[in-house]
């Protein structure tokens, strides 16, 4: 059996993230300079992520090795070796 | 070796423009953030309408600012697993740490609560969104911390151990790294010197305002807070900042060298006001440092410490030889660079008789090389040097940069008491002078240009070195191609330019719509 304390606090849940969300709702629809902003963000974000990482910034001892040991190894042989 | 030399110097030029554009906007929101959670707190108190009108004014531009910023630091990340695989990989969660917390601080603190100041002015209390004004201000002030703490472990590495295992350095006290008096310092200067950034761009914007005879009121009213916040910010910087020499002094001799442009220490050291280094000056030859200089004796000891105005500042041919004066001018000799060299190989030898003992499953020799390289692991990153004079920063770069920061502060300082005095005292001649509005407006790219050139001298002038002593620049980098490092850096160019563009034409419209709006209530 569900007590009404219970389905009062379940209903207080609701309420906060509903009011949470009518605040990021109704806050992006009110935007002015906020939505030339936030283009400028996205297209950041496409640049950042979607080409510069994606194509030009590879974590370099990731993709060349599989083990951390291996990685280890290749660090050491850099480091010591005469370049 | 040409093309390792193309790697490294574009490598660091990318980040060096990638950290430079991002500092554009990182004291900027500190400080002008800081400045509207204190105008929010007079309107929370008053209940004046113009103190409302006044803080949405500026926290639209600290909106602006902070949208173009953010994530602009996260290409410093890509660059450490591209570009500096090898130092990355080295330094593992010793600077992998803050960083991460630094993250989640930055995502949680942040957006949770600018959200509620963008968007909550109607749907929250006023008191909640104070608070949440200034929840996100000290959230964005602990993110720079972490992000200075890691900074700082690589100019003054404490708390650490290196693992010939795993060729990493491991945490071995958190609170060292967090606590390290290069951290604390670093902190505290970085931190004052966005609200001095702060205050100075309020100001500088207020006397736009002013030029155009538009809300002189809320003009003025910005002024005096903001020149407030710029007055503490400049007294904290320049107090910090002397904390921050006497870190350098004690931990990177050699950086304060470069800064002062000092080849040859003595006991009661002049500090340089002002000089002209002559460029035939290389450590060694018998070149006069300066083609002119204007000095004030005892200076530099003093800085160095404070109640000793007498002691020795070693200079770079001094450190070099490792050469030390006592108080009464006795010399006596340290370790010097060549003989770092030495122990930098002999670690170095350790290290690679380690792997082939790791390799082999030999613990005997495996411990025994440890000795050696544990024995020596404090002048590792010697070992990469051919000649002492490697390990000498630029010292022109950072002689000026540093000399720059000094004169522009107080330059800064100057003014803001002026205008200060003119908000408070002086009303009428600050609303009518235009040529010191135009002055006003002229601090904007001068304390722009003092807070990087703090940079430069942080950066530069640890140079050789990516972490002090132990890893230089031209080890940490990667096998990567000088033609991919050329095409990135051109690429971050174009776009960040871009970026910084858009954001003054944004802000320079906003502050345009303002001043033809009134905002003068006649009832405040």
């Amino acid at each position: 059996m569900t007590s009404e304390k219970e389905i009062v606090s379940v209903q207080h849940i609701k309420g906060f993230w509903r009011r949470a969300a009518d605040l990021y709702i109704d806050g992006f629809r009110s935007m002015t300079v906020g939505r030339s902003l936030w283009l400028l963000i996205i297209i950041k974000l496409i640049f950042m992520f979607g080409i510069m990482k994606l194509f030009f910034f590879p974590n370099l001892l990731s993709r060349d090795y599989d083990t951390d040991a291996e990685r280890a190894e290749a660090v050491r042989a850099s480091l010591v070796e005469p370049r | 070796m040409d093309d390792l030399t193309g790697v490294v110097d574009w490598s660091r030029a990318q980040f060096a423009l990638t950290a430079a554009y991002h500092w554009l906007f990182v004291p900027l929101t500190l400080g002008l953030g800081l400045i509207v959670a204190i105008m929010e707190t007079i309107y929370y108190r008053t209940k004046s309408v113009r103190w409302l009108n006044i803080t949405k004014f500026w926290m639209t531009l600290f909106g602006i600012n902070f949208a173009i910023g953010v994530a602009t630091g996260i290409i410093l990340e890509f660059e450490f697993g591209t570009n500096w695989s090898n130092y990355s990989w080295f330094v593992g969660d010793i600077f992998g740490a803050p960083l991460a917390i630094e993250g989640i601080f930055a995502f949680f603190m942040e957006a949770t609560f600018i959200a509620v100041m963008f968007f909550g002015w109607k749907k929250v209390s006023r008191g909640f969104h104070l608070a949440s004004t200034w929840l996100t201000v000290i959230g964005a002030t602990i993110s720079a911390l972490w992000i200075l703490v890691a900074n700082a472990w690589m100019q003054y590495p404490a708390g650490m151990e290196f693992d010939p295992v795993q060729m990493r350095n491991v945490m071995a006290n958190f609170w060292a790294v967090i606590f390290s008096p290069m951290a604390v310092n670093k902190f505290l200067h970085t931190v004052t010197s966005a609200w001095a950034l702060g205050g100075i761009f309020v100001v500088g914007v207020s006397a736009w305002l002013l030029l155009r005879k538009r809300n002189v009121d809320v003009a003025i009213d910005s002024i005096k807070i903001g020149g407030i916040t710029a007055l503490a910010g400049l007294i904290l910087t320049m107090g910090t900042g002397h904390g921050s020499a006497v870190e350098v002094a004690k931990y990177q001799p050699m950086k304060l060298a470069a800064m002062e442009g000092l080849y040859d220490g003595s006991c009661g050291q002049s500090i340089v006001a002002f000089g002209i280094l002559n460029p035939a000056k290389k450590p060694g030859n018998d070149e006069k440092p300066f083609l002119m200089e204007i000095s004030i004796p005892k200076g530099l000891s003093m800085l160095v410490d404070f109640r000793n105005p007498d002691n020795f500042v070693p200079g770079i041919n001094d450190l070099i030889l490792g050469r030390e004066l006592s108080i009464d001018g006795q010399e006596f000799h340290s370790v010097s660079y060549a003989e770092r060299i030495d122990r930098g190989r002999t670690a170095q030898n350790a290290l690679r008789e380690f792997g082939v003992a790791h390799a082999a499953g030999d613990t005997a020799a495996m411990a025994a090389a440890d000795a050696v390289l544990k024995a020596n692991y404090d002048s590792f990153g010697f070992g990469y040097f051919d000649d002492p004079t490697e390990a000498v920063p630029p010292v022109g770069l950072t002689f000026y940069a540093f000399h720059i920061m000094v004169l522009g502060g107080g330059l800064l300082l100057l003014v803001v008491l002026i205008s200060l005095w003119g908000a408070y005292r002086r009303r009428d001649w600050l609303e009518d002078c235009r040529w010191w509005q135009w002055v006003l407006m002229l601090m904007i790219p001068v304390v722009y240009i003092c807070s990087q050139s703090g940079w430069v001298v942080a950066e530069v002038g640890r140079q050789p070195w990516i972490i002090q002593d132990i890893m230089p620049t031209k080890a940490a980098i990667s096998s990567v191609s000088v033609a991919s490092v050329q095409l990135t850096f051109w690429l971050f160019a174009i776009v960040f330019t871009a970026l910084l563009a858009a954001e003054i034409s944004i802000m320079v419209k906003q502050i345009k719509k303002w001043s033809k709006a009134d905002y003068q209530s006649p009832n405040n």
